[in-house]
């Protein structure tokens, strides 16, 4: 008795009548992590979002110029009249599937409805792209950044299967646990009281408000080169793509190589 | 009786062993080329003024046995690119044979274009990455050398799970730790591609290979090496690794502390 008790429901003695599966389909070696951090913030009538342009594989440096910010839904491969911009960090062979997907689907919202796709419809569709594939997922955490039907910035966070978020500020890839509360706390200031305000309860919260372009762009480098410090996965180059009005905006600097 | 229904009406585990389910039907692919058999070692290339060089050895082992010592893992693709393979060589011969019929396709179309280097790194991490995401991998590690579409040098890498990147200089397998760090030393990336000669990369490359053959146990002193530019395709083959010099050997006793 004590034997039929002491079955491991997990090996093939119990006999079911389909064969266990084997280890073919095993996704354990179908991915790998190509490091590197994005950040996107929104402002009232810009959205930057910013990657580091380093490639690794375990403790290699594949490439000090690979870039994980890409324009969307452009007309060449320079991405002229692109109004949608994509981070994916994670596993690079994914990121760039998915990047190409995402162009390809709003290329062709483009040439069948005669009008450039929206920022929230292209964010619906990422997700569920993404989540076509929940069982053997593209591993990448995506940004979508753009500007919303009112021309305010508009920025979308995902995790690999789909779950999306329009949202302020968002930091992901390996660094992201290192820059994230570094956003929460500068750019929807938490854990910041106005002084003298009162006591205990009555201590009144500093209200986040629109940031100017000019301080975005300082918070990114700063977020950056201190990630840099302490991430070994992070470096060489910042690659930074600022969207307006105007149309989308690229600027570099270099970052250190260590 | 227990709660398990799969076991129910089935010989006893504790009596007469664990029921042998082979015979039943499997789920899943099938898992032949699940790893590598005959491999190839590092590949190894350098952008310089005006092309690329690149090198491989001529060995392809079967695990720790030396089985092939003539094998020419870089490809000619026309007189657009030249590819070098690291990893499984019978994946290797699929993927020459996958290049040879689109040639042949391209050189009896009418549109009269050309592939270029930049093409065919494309084509091939498509390649791979469907094959990863079928489950079933080729299983190499991939450069790719030749020319963009601009006539400036490229060089790009591909691998098994279809990840690519670019750089000036790049290697594959053991090369990756043992060459690079060669290369950006002698390459700082202060240096413009433009100061580079042809002399001075191919030499780099051949101290790349003899720091190779003499630290990499899946190596040998046979090579390949080709040069890609304006002017065409010069594929060297059965090159020999020259001035070679074991007398550091002699002076490594253990892991390096010991001086007995």
């Amino acid at each position: 008795m004590t034997s039929l008790l002491s079955h491991n429901p997990h090996t093939n003695s119990i006999g079911y009548s389909f064969a266990q599966p084997t280890n073919a389909g095993n996704t354990e070696h179908s991915y790998t992590d190509n490091g590197g951090s994005v950040l996107g913030i929104t402002g009232k009538d810009f959205a930057v979002l910013a990657g580091d342009t380093r490639s690794t594989s375990g403790y290699n440096i594949n490439s000090r110029y690979v870039p994980k910010v890409f324009k969307i839904g452009g007309e060449d491969e320079t991405g002229k009249d692109a109004h949608i911009l994509l981070s994916v960090v994670g596993f690079a062979a994914d990121g760039l599937a998915l990047k190409e997907r995402l162009d390809a689907v709003v290329k062709m919202y483009k040439y069948q409805h005669g009008k450039p796709m929206g920022v929230r419809a292209c964010a619906q569709r990422l997700s569920t792209i993404l989540y076509q594939k929940r069982f053997f997922p593209y591993y990448v955490q995506a940004i979508l950044a753009g500007l919303d039907e009112e021309g305010k910035g508009a920025l979308y966070g995902y995790d690999p299967v789909g779950s999306y978020e329009r949202e302020q500020c968002r930091s992901a890839g390996a660094a992201s646990s290192l820059i994230m509360p570094f956003l929460d706390n500068q750019v929807n200031l938490k854990n910041q009281y106005i002084p003298g305000s009162g006591e205990g309860h009555a201590l009144a919260a500093r209200k986040p408000e629109p940031m100017s372009r000019e301080t975005v762009e300082q918070l990114v480098r700063d977020a950056f080169t201190s990630a840099v410090e302490r991430h070994i996965e992070v470096g060489d180059g910042l690659q930074m793509l600022v969207i307006t009005a105007n149309g989308i905006e690229e600027i570099y600097h270099p970052l250190k190589k260590d | 009786m227990n709660h398990f229904p799969g076991t129910w009406g089935r010989p006893r585990d504790d009596v007469y062993g664990p029921y042998d389910s082979s015979y039943l039907q499997t789920t899943g692919p099938k898992t032949h080329t699940q790893s590598p058999a005959v491999t190839g070692t590092s590949v190894i290339a350098v952008k310089f003024k005006g092309g690329v060089a690149i090198a491989a050895d001529n060995l392809a082992s079967y695990g720790s046995l030396a089985r092939f010592t003539d094998v020419k893992r870089l490809r000619k693709f026309g007189d657009a690119a030249v590819i070098g393979f690291s990893g499984d060589v019978s994946d290797m011969q699929y993927i020459d044979r996958l290049l040879e019929s689109i040639d042949i396709r391209e050189n009896y179309s009418a549109h009269g274009n050309q592939l270029n280097a930049k093409n065919l790194h494309t084509y091939l991490s498509k390649v791979l990455y469907k094959r990863r995401s079928d489950f079933n991998p080729l299983w190499n590690h991939i450069l790719v050398a030749g020319f963009d579409s601009e006539k400036k040098p490229f060089l790009s890498s591909a691998d098994l799970l279809g990840t690519t990147f670019s750089a000036p200089h790049l290697a594959t397998g053991f090369g990756a730790h043992l060459a690079i760090p060669i290369l950006r030393r002698l390459f700082p990336e202060e240096r413009s591609i433009e100061e580079i000669s042809k002399e001075e990369a191919v030499s780099a490359l051949k101290d790349c290979l003899k720091v190779l053959w003499y630290r990499d146990a899946r190596s040998m002193d046979k090579y390949s090496l080709a040069l890609i530019t304006q002017d065409g395709i010069e594929v060297h083959e059965d090159q020999q690794i020259e001035a070679q010099n074991w007398a550091f050997a002699e002076s490594i006793k253990g892991y390096g502390a010991q001086t007995v």
